[in-house]
């Protein structure tokens, strides 16, 4: 597919920033409520007015941890926050508290599945630190607005190991960790409103060159799409530059969507000396082990889990386990729905990934906001086991509650789709047919046997599609022999 | 006039020989005809009805706290709501702070009347209180002299406008901050009591930033009695600052009477090396031998590493304050440029017109000593002698209960004398400086005057957290002495 496969190995690491699911600021008392009027969650604090300092919010603490449990990684109990200083608008003390030495989550791994099997990704370290605030250019013309409320939510910046090999790789292992936020809640995982940032960094080398080429990190690659695109387009930029007998600049280059290109934002060379030291205005984070402790006994089950637990007990073929457990609501849904239906955990499966999957696609809905639940479903399924209902008039049904006509048996009752399987009524149908049908039944009798299709056919179309086709089947295969 | 005390006051209003309404007009009165530069602003309106409020709970309330309706003034590095707060610096001139300090609101709690913000060197960075924009105060003591008057001479500093404002009788006490001496050497300067609690006593809670792990409020008095019982209003634990000690709360006066009888104070040799003034000296071992009649033993101990105790602090502080002096940048509140061409140019118009040189050099020394490369020859190095200072007193204490010394090499200086020279300057603060690194409660309490008539100060230091007794080691010298109740106002000899 791309040029690169056979000369070049790619060699990337994603950092990737999750605004963490907290009440409050990391270190001030404000909402994070996304969207409010601008600076309406701005405390004195938040906007570091002369003299405040700031307080640690524990359940900050509390949701990093959690997260690096479910990487199986280390929780460093001994936790300093450091000052990166540098000047710009939205940074309103001019400097960010973060964490240099000492993250609060050390080294983790997570698994992606790639074309050829299971890989998996090295997580270096995932530490807390303060969001700055957004710089309004658009409104205020020839100058620059600033909104102070996103300023001091609080972040876990998650730093990959340069363990993947492609575009394809590296978007596998950010839907792997935005799969993981959102299961273990501690992040929406909302791109558009920036609750989950992507930045890549990118190099490539020789295949079978052992140290790693000059790298270039990217920034502004906020979808699944933009990272898969600007990692491509990054990656011919430097093959371009190193097959034209030119070097790499280590540097930061922007993703511009709309032009699909990357373009330099500084280079090494201007990059910052942000003066890191430990904030002399927060006393080190001790984390109790019990602490730890009572946040390991509150993790659910992981994804990968999950999936194991729905391919080996639950009897589903590794694709559906893979897809029905990559959203902890989806696989809610599934356990919702199988546990209640006497349908088969396959059927179950089948159901959702298809019509289901289908209808939410289209309408742009969240499996939350499905307008069919999982004990109408549950029930739909229930209709086919005890043969109320056929596939195709499940369907139907099925269409039905989509738009939200009311429940599977009045649905049934009112669209008169109860299945005839009354033996005597379906008899009547059938002996109609062969009257009214001499040539194939003459066909028939003459050993042409895929007839019988046909006849089945003229039954269901008599009775509405509501005769039981296996007993009309089984009906005019007695009567024509 | 001689000197009025916080516990005299207290007992006037509490017997209603005046109001506190007529006692803080009185000091308005002295605050507007004074000519010491000793105040920034002056928040008459707001003293009055407080003072109002006071004398209101007063005749409804029997059991007031002590200081109800008592005036006194607070440094201008505090926050207080709807009052100009300005640090000494021309980037906050207009700056009128939306909240209120935790230690100011404390006192306010506790009934005191805010008089005004006293001067103060500019971001608390200085010794003379030289580097304040609102321009240089004067000590007091300048017209006494001997010889009579040779020009004005400073009050010490940071807190330079609080101690003039306390000597010259313009307030009966007022809050200083004290990052490397900044309340002791003043106090020291300007024949008063002052003291530096242990770190984390009071909040740093709306009191602007010099270096956050050194800062710490104090009061500064006439008397240690009177200290005991300011500090007794600003102390206590405050969920607003992380580095704030989450201990009971005390009363600082409780000791306030207890025998010193088997007390052993440690002198330091190297308090009384070279570099120090040979008057001072004098005065020095007289008090010395004023604890040794009340019953103290001498034992001469060693802080083997206070020679690098300057070195270290003029790493830390410099590092922090760089960092916490970042805000002050023309985007949100304080002083904005008027022309700039772009955003880098705006800060730096902005800060270049906003701070004064003193605030420049110690954000250079700072941001140098963080950067990439040099922060581990530097920071990190000081941050090591940072240690070896505070396990020096540690092992000191094993010794002895109290270690005595000068609080300054040399008495008030001349103005404009050392502020081209900013390593003279800052030896100023040679003894004090050890005792921030440690975070340890110290005071400089009066010890009379030198042949030329200046006052010099006893400087007093104890273990983590036990101001009360050295409260009460500073009280005990206080009833056998008067230098404390000396005022600049008075003939010597008359008090």
């Amino acid at each position: 597919m791309f040029t690169w496969d056979k000369q070049w190995e790619v060699v990337i690491g994603l950092e990737v920033h999750t605004q963490l699911k907290t009440q409050s600021k990391i270190f001030s008392g404000s909402s994070i409520a996304y969207g409010a009027e601008p600076n309406t969650q701005a405390s004195a604090v938040d906007i570091a007015l002369p003299g405040v300092l700031p307080v640690m919010n524990l359940e900050a603490a509390r949701l990093a941890v959690k997260f690096g449990l479910a990487i199986g990684a280390n929780i460093n109990k001994r936790n300093v926050f450091a000052r990166k200083n540098y000047f710009y608008p939205d940074l309103p003390k001019g400097y960010q508290i973060s964490q240099m030495e000492l993250p609060i989550v050390g080294f983790g791994e997570l698994e992606i599945d790639t074309e050829n099997g299971v890989k998996t990704i090295g997580i270096t370290r995932a530490h807390l630190e303060e969001d700055a605030g957004k710089s309004l250019h658009e409104d205020f013309q020839g100058q620059t607005g600033i909104d102070l409320n996103r300023a001091g939510t609080p972040l876990l910046e998650i730093v990959s190991e340069p363990d993947m090999r492609s575009p394809t790789e590296a978007v596998a292992y950010l839907r792997k960790l935005h799969s993981l936020v959102r299961y273990i809640e501690i992040c929406d995982g909302n791109m558009q409103e920036g609750s989950f940032r992507c930045d890549a960094n990118v190099s490539i080398r020789p295949r079978g060159q052992a140290e790693y080429g000059t790298r270039t990190e990217l920034k502004n690659i906020n979808s699944f799409r933009f990272v898969e695109r600007a990692i491509e387009y990054e990656i011919e930029r430097q093959i371009d530059i190193l097959e034209d007998g030119g070097e790499i600049v280590q540097e930061t280059r922007l993703y511009d969507a709309d032009k699909h290109e990357t373009r330099s934002m500084r280079s090494k060379e201007e990059a910052h000396d942000y003066r890191y030291f430990p904030d002399p205005d927060l006393p080190p984070m001790v984390l109790e082990d019990s602490f730890i402790s009572e946040i390991k006994a509150t993790l659910p089950e992981l994804p990968s889990e999950k999936r194991a637990r729905f391919e080996q007990k639950l009897g589903l073929s590794p694709a559906d386990a893979t897809v029905l457990t990559a959203d902890r609501a989806v696989a809610e849904f599934f356990e919702n729905t199988a546990n209640t239906t006497k349908a088969e955990n396959k059927v179950v499966a089948n159901w959702m990934t298809g019509e289901l999957f289908a209808n939410l696609n289209k309408s742009e809905l969240d499996i939350t906001e499905s307008p069919i639940s999982s004990a109408q479903l549950a029930t739909l399924l229930d209709r086919v086991c005890d043969k109320t209902l056929s596939g195709n008039t499940a369907k139907k049904v099925f269409s039905a509650l989509w738009e939200q006509e009311g429940d599977v048996d009045d649905i049934i009752a009112a669209k008169g789709l109860k299945q005839i399987t009354d033996t005597g009524e379906i008899e009547s149908i059938v002996d109609e047919v062969i009257s009214n049908c001499p040539d194939q039944v003459a066909q028939f009798k003459e050993g042409n046997e895929k007839v019988i299709g046909f006849l089945v056919g003229q039954v269901m179309q008599r009775s509405k599609g509501k005769a039981n086709p296996q007993m009309a089947n089984q009906m005019l295969q007695e009567k024509l022999k | 006039m001689t000197i009025t005390t916080l516990a005299e006051l207290s007992a006037n209003l509490r017997n209603g020989k005046v109001s506190s309404v007529e006692l803080t007009k009185e000091y308005l009165d002295r605050i507007e005809s004074s000519e010491h530069n000793a105040f920034i602003s002056v928040t008459s309106d707001q003293a009055l009805k407080s003072a109002l409020a006071a004398d209101k709970q007063r005749s409804s309330e029997d059991n007031s706290s002590a200081l109800l309706g008592v005036p006194i003034a607070q440094k201008d590095i505090f926050c207080i709501e709807g009052t100009r707060t300005t640090c000494g610096s021309k980037i906050l001139e207009n700056f009128v702070a939306p909240y209120t300090a935790t230690v100011v609101q404390n006192m306010h709690n506790s009934g005191i009347v805010t008089l005004g913000k006293t001067n103060m060197d500019e971001f608390a960075m200085g010794s003379s209180n030289e580097t304040s924009y609102f321009g240089d105060v004067k000590n007091p003591w300048s017209s006494r002299q001997a010889g009579g008057s040779k020009g004005n001479l400073v009050p010490g500093g940071s807190s330079g406008g609080s101690a003039a404002a306390v000597s010259a009788g313009l307030t009966p006490a007022a809050t200083g901050t004290d990052t490397g001496g900044s309340i002791r050497q003043p106090a020291a300067f300007c024949n008063l009591t002052g003291v530096k609690p242990s770190y984390g006593r009071c909040s740093r809670y709306g009191m602007i930033a010099f270096a956050s792990s050194l800062d710490q409020a104090g009061p500064m008095t006439h008397t240690a009695e009177d200290a005991a019982l300011l500090l007794n209003t600003m102390a206590g634990f405050d969920i607003k600052d992380s580095t704030s000690l989450d201990v009971p709360s005390e009363d600082f006066t409780r000791d306030l009477g207890a025998s010193i009888n088997d007390l052993t104070i440690g002198l330091p040799s190297e308090f009384f090396g070279d570099g120090l003034d040979n008057d001072v000296a004098v005065l020095i071992e007289n008090a010395i031998k004023e604890y040794e009649k009340l019953g103290a033993k001498i034992k001469e101990i060693s802080l083997p590493n206070s020679h690098l105790a300057l070195p270290s602090y003029y790493v830390i502080a410099p590092a922090e304050a760089s960092s916490n002096l970042s805000r002050f940048d023309g985007v949100r509140y304080g002083l904005r440029a008027e022309q700039y061409t772009d955003l880098v140019d705006m800060y730096t118009q902005t800060r270049t017109q906003g701070f004064g040189d003193e605030v420049k050099r110690r954000i250079m020394i700072g941001a140098y000593a963080l950067s990439s490369g040099y922060y581990d020859a530097y920071y990190a190095q000081a941050q090591k002698l940072r240690r070896l200072i505070s396990n020096d007193f540690t092992n000191a204490f094993k010794e002895c209960d109290v270690i005595m010394g000068p609080t300054t090499p040399s008495p008030a200086f001349a103005s404009g004398s050392r502020s081209d020279d900013p390593v003279s300057m800052y030896l100023n603060d040679i003894y004090t400086i050890p005792v921030n690194l440690a975070g340890l409660p110290a005071a400089s309490i009066p010890a009379g005057f030198t042949q030329n008539g200046l006052p010099a100060g006893l400087h007093l230091i104890t273990p983590y957290l036990s101001e009360s007794k050295l409260l009460n080691i500073a009280h005990q010298y206080q009833l056998v002495t008067d230098w404390h109740r000396q005022s600049p106002l008075t003939t010597r000899g008359n008090a």
